[in-house]
């Protein structure tokens, strides 16, 4: 379950040094290296919010639950999101239309708690599915609501039309990757049940890519002004 | 479309109208938001506090059958029966209670002879316990039927797989230590190394391996090196799967019959059902404090927006706590229409809250924020909710539909969260509305009134910056904090004692408490973990104990007390006290001295042994109370069952007393033991010589108990204290230092809503008494000042020279002598020329020669309306002449003067009084740097030139040139003696010592303003001088004609610039020279532009090296002063320019009869903003750093943004008020005359050192802005 995310405090901090950074170059790195860093985190955690919707009470070595299942997922998340948060302010920029909607970290902060909420309700709802033993129709209207809630999600927080293509485009490849992983025998899903998982993995790839490009896109804003600022001292 | 126009407009409508209603009525409204908020949050008083301990629940043994699972089927005793208890439980625990002692007690017993052969015997126990099996008609039953199967343990335990049990009955008994195998207990040589091998080094809240296996406390097992009493108590315990009465009576029954307990009072008719809460594990929380964090980083940027207010965390707290409690009164609602919530609300809480989100606070703040200020707050309110109210229904409406939209989902979770969302979102716009808005007008409104005090007017005498650079509202912002600390305070405590944001304030802590009520991290879990594990678990469950005296053979009670007074295994007197006796000697002597007497000593020391009694008291019924909380819950965890939610019924226990003689212990004993251990008596006895004291060790044994106690103390004395600080820092927060002021500072705020005129204004303390300067028969018709001086020109051409501070009159310039001598008022007026000014009420004679003592010298000018009879009487002592024969301008004077003929009399008594307060204001003018005022002046009805507002002496960059006349030949009357208008004096200005004087005939005089002699003169031209401008030493003349002259000032023994005149403590203020009198001063032309405009000149302003002209024919130019040359020609206005307004910035301001202001950019010619202003004549114009002032015919005053255009504020006019230029509040109005006169001041001028003048008929008040030192805070 590959999850690509955001979290807060990183972002924030970074901020004011990404400004005083004024290498183009450096700049991207850094951005790049936050954008990983946020990336796994929201991996990690939101790999132990799924994990603690199937294990119940004192599950005994959290920690090393999540490093020994499989090790490589958070960094590939990380990978995935400093790729995604890159792309869109690039996307912008090529497509000469730059992102002006709801520009600010609160907004940032919120997209980031509703995308954690997403996972959460999916994770939440994951426990009647289980006892219910996997009605389709549930399922299907878990994926619907849930697809609802992403594109509730971009229409709140993005609604620019190369947002939303890019996140379909991001969403239908990893899920694609997963697939094939899966089937390959390399990564196994926590959950028994297939189906299941397979309904919500899109919705919450489709998310994630959203949120990253948010994120990143807020953290491209502070290039923007030290370029803007030195085409001004020119 | 139109529906919907309609719909907006009927919302903004209904948005305004309550934004009034909230503004107007703030404290009803809040008390009623509040009761609201407590009434919706009621229900919540009886959900259970998350994260409390286990619950209990007994049933009698008798007749016990396992709850059925289904809720509906127990109709009998439901009130009593918890709604957990329902269903089976998880497991019965069946717990043996063993104790154990050797009986009797050797002499030569080593101490691991105490608990090694009864710790032996527990494998025989564990083997019958196993072994039994209930024979009876319907067959065999054996435990393995009824008990609880375990399997595996989880994987994380390996250590402990040896020790407990796998794949197999749950049963634990110390025996487990040695895998139930009797040959490795046996073979150990450290029974204690063994069994502690497992115990956590470090602190541990949750259950020990030792703990579980000995089904007990360990420090009552009496498993150790120094127990005294040598009784071992352990249990084995049991988990049954199944509860089968007649096997576990039979059970009991059997093992009674073996091991019988004789004096053992243990009841045993109630089964004890405890419940478990949810566990929260360090796991669990940590996707929890992420939401957390995510949470607070999201209210953080959200509340960094709010901006503008007056105390930005006070409403960062309003925002918060509207959310918060729109999120209770959610959950309470839903409560109260019996939804009970199942979600975890530490869980989901920041998910709503990010839901519910603080968007539409921020909205609301910004959109108040930005209305005009110059509104009255309630007005703004309206007008900001009106603005905001279509986007905040249309997105209220789109997260109702989104939240609708989740409710359809049919994933129960999702649906309750949707439920509580959408009462959550409902409550928020209610109490947005309500609180929010009502906060919010009060904060802006403290911020109207609070910040009068603290900003000064700086922008009127500091070098402006850059104002375009600045965003617009950085620059309407009034936190340009000038640096200066002195402010005019009229009232100042007043203003500041507000006291309900103070209360915002102390919602902090209400929110702290809402937090730890909500418990959101699991804070009240740890806590109580913390209290129970400290506790014994459920000791106040436990019935009050009777002594069971039945229990204690009789003995001597005095030892039991002493020595053993509370300990929970009494053992019985006599065989203590023999044992002691015995194994103790050195002990008993100290101890029974002190406690028994010498009667003890002899009590059996020859004795060779001690039988030992086993007791059972009831401090041993239901001893796993003593065990930790956790005790249950890790036992089973280890299995991966979890309790959470579920419950365990225990049994009573079985006791076993288990006796053992002397030889079992001693084959029992393990070889390497004699060599280790010391026998038990010196062991004992070392062990007490180490304590000093005997009775100390009593006290330790006593301690147990009472160690609960004194922590329970200290907790509660704690607490207490907390609560006592709590209250304090309440009281200090609640209650402002002074009580009695808050009704002024309201009742100040309302009559500042009032025009001025309106309301009685009963002065205040340090009411602002003009200053009236008497001596012109005329109208005066322009003035000029420097900041010392101040010269007043009157129709009739009298030139007078005052002295700003003290209104003395120093100088009168007589008009050439001219025409019409017979005339009266000639007569008088040259009478005048002679004597000295009288008028002025100043009966000391005016010498020139004198001046400088003059001013040191404390004068008395004339301060209140009673004044004038007295000058009148003095007038008619010095000068001899009738009052008759003053010209009829004075007859209105003088008919108000007749009014208060009364006051006649006691003028003389009031005049030492008089003589007080002059110096007074004397002192407080005088002061070194007056204090910048916060008020600047506005004219009255019809001012006709208004000084610059808000001027502090600090700073003099630049130089306030007079309101200039520049008007004054279009507006005012006409002379009535026509043959004057060669020689009345149009235009004045003054700099330095030196007057120059624009007459009408086209002459430019140079007077000196101190000897009141002509320093020079010029008439080459004959057209009259309607605008004039001294800078340095040029003279920029505007003739009638439209042509503009260049003069130059030339003293022919150079220039003196070296004496400069001006108060030596401001000396940040370039001083003007002073040109001596000795020299000669020749005013040549130098250029002339013959046509500078089609049309008169009205208008003529100079600073930075430029010179502006505004002309009637519309249009306005500026010259460089230098070489006279015409830079740019502005046009942009459609009517005669009136106005004209330029400083150091180069930046231009123009009004014109068109009624419009236009800025302009005087270094590059362009227009910067045009703003329609007045519906009339733009009579008077000045600037600010921020601000740009206009007056209109109108009888108007503006203020405007400077940067932006927009208007801020606009004054009636009305009396001369001050306003605090940054709010546009009413400070205190002055009364110049009488106030039911119909003369209106025409011009106010304002001077550097905080005084006003106001052109008055003929008559100038010199009002002195009390300044008043405030310090900061």
């Amino acid at each position: 379950m590959a999850e690509n995310d955001a979290k807060p405090a990183l972002p924030k901090k970074c901020g004011p040094y990404i400004s005083s950074v004024t290498s183009r170059g450096m700049n991207l790195v850094i951005r790049g290296v936050v954008l990983f860093f946020i990336g796994v985190f929201l991996a990690l955690v939101l790999n132990l919010l799924q994990i603690q919707r199937n294990v119940t009470l004192f599950p005994p070595d959290v920690i090393t639950s999540i490093f020994s299942s499989a090790w490589w997922v958070p960094p590939c998340c990380g990978t995935a999101s400093a790729v995604i948060g890159l792309l869109y302010p690039c996307m912008d920029r090529h497509l000469g239309e730059p992102h002006k909607f709801k520009r600010e970290w609160s907004s940032v902060m919120r997209c980031v708690a509703v995308f954690v909420g997403i996972n959460h309700a999916s994770a939440v709802s994951y426990v009647p599915l289980k006892l219910a033993k996997v009605d389709f129709a549930n399922n299907i209207q878990l994926s619907l609501t849930l697809a609802a809630l992403s594109i509730g999600l971009w229409w709140t927080f993005d609604r620019s039309r190369s947002g939303f293509g890019l996140g379909v485009g991001i969403a239908f490849l990893a899920t694609l990757v997963s697939q094939l992983l899966v089937y390959n025998g390399v990564y196994q899903y926590t959950s028994p049940d297939f189906l299941y998982v397979r309904s919500w993995l899109p919705c919450i790839f489709f998310a994630g890519g959203i949120t990253m490009g948010n994120i990143g896109r807020q953290l491209a804003m502070y290039e923007c002004k030290v370029i803007a600022e030195k085409s001004h001292e020119d | 479309m139109t529906l919907t126009e309609k719909l907006r407009e009927r919302i903004s409508r209904a948005f305004y109208k309550h934004g009034l209603l909230c503004a107007s009525y703030p404290i009803p409204i809040i008390l009623f938001t509040g009761l609201c908020i407590l009434a919706c949050c009621y229900p919540l008083l009886k959900l259970p506090l998350p994260g409390t301990g286990p619950v209990e629940f007994s049933t009698p043994v008798k007749d016990y059958f396992p709850p059925s699972p289904d809720v509906v089927s127990q109709q009998g005793d439901l009130s009593e029966r918890p709604d957990w208890y329902v269903g089976a439980p998880v497991a019965y625990i069946q717990q043996i209670f063993v104790k154990a002692t050797v009986s009797p007690w050797q002499k030569n017993f080593l101490a691991v002879d105490v608990f090694r052969s009864p710790l032996s015997r527990v494998f025989q126990l564990v083997e019958e316990i196993r072994n039994h099996a209930l024979r009876d008609s319907s067959g065999v039953k054996s435990l393995e039927e009824v008990c609880l199967q375990v399997t595996d343990l989880l994987p994380g335990l390996k250590k402990l797989r040896n020790l407990l049990p796998e794949h197999g009955c749950l049963l634990l008994s110390p025996g487990n230590f040695w895998q139930n195998d009797r040959e490795r207990f046996n073979a150990d040589p450290d029974i204690i190394k063994t069994i502690h091998q497992h115990e956590p080094k470090t602190l541990q809240t949750s259950a020990t391996l030792k703990d579980l296996l000995f089904g007990l406390p360990g420090k009552y097992s009496g498993v150790n090196l120094y127990n005294r009493k040598r009784v071992v108590s352990y249990t084995v315990t049991l988990g049954l799967q199944r509860y089968d009465s007649r096997f576990l009576s039979s059970l009991r029954s059997r093992l009674k019959l073996l091991h019988p307990s004789p004096n053992c009072t243990l009841r045993e008719e109630s089964i004890v059902h405890v419940h478990f809460k949810e566990e929260i594990g360090i796991a669990e929380l940590i996707p929890l404090v992420t939401t957390y964090i995510i949470l607070f980083a999201y209210i953080y940027f959200s509340t960094r927006k709010i901006d503008m207010v007056k105390s930005k965390w006070g409403l960062a707290l309003a925002a918060v706590v509207t959310v918060l409690s729109s999120l209770l009164m959610s959950v309470g609602l839903c409560t109260l229409f019996g939804l009970t919530p199942t979600l975890n609300g530490g869980e989901i809480f920041p998910y709503l809250v990010v839901v519910i989100g603080l968007e539409n606070v921020l909205v609301l703040t910004k959109s108040v924020v930005s209305t005009p200020v110059d509104l009255e707050v309630k007005l703004r309110i309206a007008q900001g909710l009106s603005n905001e109210s279509w986007s905040i229904m249309k997105n209220m409406a789109t997260e109702l539909g989104i939240i609708l939209i989740g409710y359809f989902t049919l994933v129960p979770a999702i649906q309750e969260f949707c439920l509580f969302a959408v009462v959550g979102l409902v409550s928020d716009f209610f109490l947005q509305m309500l609180f929010f808005t009502t906060v919010l007008s009060i904060d802006i409104r403290r911020m109207e009134l609070a910040d009068l005090n603290r900003r000064l007017p700086a922008e009127a005498c500091l070098p402006p910056a850059k104002p375009t650079s600045r965003s617009q509202r950085s620059e309407r912002q009034p936190a340009l904090r000038p640096a200066t600390p002195h402010t005019i305070t009229l009232q100042p405590s007043s203003f500041r004692n507000l006291r309900l944001p103070k209360r915002l304030r102390a919602g902090t802590v209400i929110w702290i408490g809402i937090l730890v009520y909500t418990d959101p991290a699991g804070l009240r879990t740890y806590l109580t973990s913390q209290v129970t594990e400290q506790s014994p678990l459920g000791e106040a469950g436990l019935p009050p104990m009777p002594v069971p005296g039945g229990v204690l053979p009789a003995g001597d009670p005095k030892i039991d007390l002493s020595v053993f007074p509370s300990d929970p295994m009494q053992l019985s007197e006599n065989q203590t006290q023999q044992r002691e006796q015995q194994s103790l000697s050195r002990l008993e002597a100290n101890q029974h001295s002190w406690a028994q007497g010498p009667e003890g000593r002899g009590n059996g020391q020859t004795e060779p042994g001690t039988e030992a009694e086993v007791t059972w008291g009831a401090e041993d019924e239901e001893i796993w109370r003593k065990l930790s909380f956790r005790h249950w819950p890790s036992l089973f965890s280890y299995y991966n069952i979890t309790l959470a939610k579920r419950y365990i019924s225990i049994l009573p226990a079985i006791p076993v007393t288990l006796y053992l003689n002397p030889q079992e212990a001693l084959e029992l004993r393990h070889p390497q033991e004699a060599n280790r251990y010391q026998p038990f008596l010196s062991s004992g006895s070392g062990k007490l010589n180490a304590e000093a004291q005997p009775d100390q060790a009593s006290s330790r044994l006593q301690g147990h108990r009472d160690v609960t106690l004194y922590k329970v103390a200290a907790l509660g004395l704690a607490s207490g204290i907390l609560l006592v600080l709590l209250l304090f820092c309440l009281y200090r927060l609640l209650c402002p230092k002074n009580y009695g002021q808050n009704g002024l500072s309201h009742s100040r705020r309302r009559r500042g809503d009032l025009p001025c005129d309106d309301y009685g204004y009963s002065p205040p303390e340090t009411e602002i008494v003009p200053l009236v300067l008497r001596g012109h028969l005329m109208d005066i018709e322009c003035l000029a000042n420097d900041g010392m001086l101040l010269v007043s020109c009157c129709l009739v051409g009298q030139i007078r020279v005052w002295d700003a501070q003290t209104g003395d009159c120093l100088t009168v310039i007589p008009k050439p002598r001219l025409r019409r001598d017979s005339s009266g008022i000639f007569d008088y007026q040259e009478s005048w020329d002679h004597s000295p000014d009288g008028k002025n009420g100043l009966d000391d004679s005016f010498e020139n020669g004198h001046q400088l003592k003059r001013m040191l010298s404390p004068p008395q000018p004339p301060l209140f309306c009673d004044q004038p009879d007295l000058t009148s009487l003095i007038d008619t002592n010095f000068s001899e002449q009738v009052k008759v024969a003053e010209p009829e301008t004075r007859l209105r004077a003088v008919g108000g003067r007749q009014k208060e003929a009364g006051y006649d009399f006691s003028s003389l008594v009031g005049k030492v009084y008089q003589e007080h307060s002059t110096s007074n204001c004397m002192n407080l003018s005088g002061l070194p740097a007056p204090h910048g005022q916060a008020g600047f002046c506005v004219g009255a009805a019809g001012a006709r030139s208004l000084g610059c507002g808000a001027e502090e002496g600090g700073c003099g960059g630049r130089r306030r040139s007079l309101g200039d006349d520049s008007l004054f030949d279009k507006s005012s009357p006409l002379p009535s003696w026509g043959g004057d208008l060669e020689s009345s004096v149009w235009s004045l200005d003054l700099q330095g010592n030196l007057i120059v004087a624009g007459r009408s005939n086209g002459r430019l005089e140079v007077w000196d303003a101190i000897e009141g002699t002509l320093r020079s003169s010029n008439d080459e031209s004959q057209s009259g001088i309607t605008a004039l401008v001294f800078l340095n030493n040029r003279i920029v003349a505007a003739r009638l004609n439209g042509s503009l002259d260049f003069f130059s000032l030339e003293t022919h023994t150079s220039l003196n610039h070296l004496q400069f005149r001006g108060a030596p403590s401001r000396s940040s203020i370039p001083s003007s020279p002073v040109f001596s009198s000795s020299d000669v001063i020749v005013c040549q032309l130098t250029h002339t532009v013959s046509c500078a405009h089609q049309k008169p000149i009205t208008a003529l302003k100079a600073a930075a090296g430029r010179l502006v002209t505004g002309s009637q024919d519309h249009t306005l130019r500026v010259f460089r002063l230098e070489d006279s040359c015409c830079l740019f020609t502005l046009q942009g206005h459609s009517g005669a320019i009136t106005a004209v307004y330029m400083d150091q910035t180069m930046v231009l301001a123009s009004g014109g009869q068109d009624g419009a202001i236009c800025l302009w950019d005087v270094l590059t010619g362009s227009k910067v903003s045009h703003m329609y202003a007045h519906r009339g004549d733009v009579t008077s114009l000045t600037c600010t750093t921020s601000c740009v002032i206009s007056s209109g015919l109108d009888d108007v005053i503006s203020i405007w943004d400077r940067s932006s255009g927009i208007k801020l504020y606009s004054i009636q006019q009305g009396c001369v008020s001050f306003w605090d230029i940054g709010y546009g509040d009413l400070l205190q109005t002055v009364y110049l005359g009488k106030s039911n006169e119909s003369q209106p001041a025409r011009q106010i001028l304002v001077l550097e050192n905080a005084a006003i003048v106001c052109n008055f008929g003929s008559e100038l008040s010199l009002v002195y802005v009390p300044s008043v030192l405030e310090k900061l805070d």
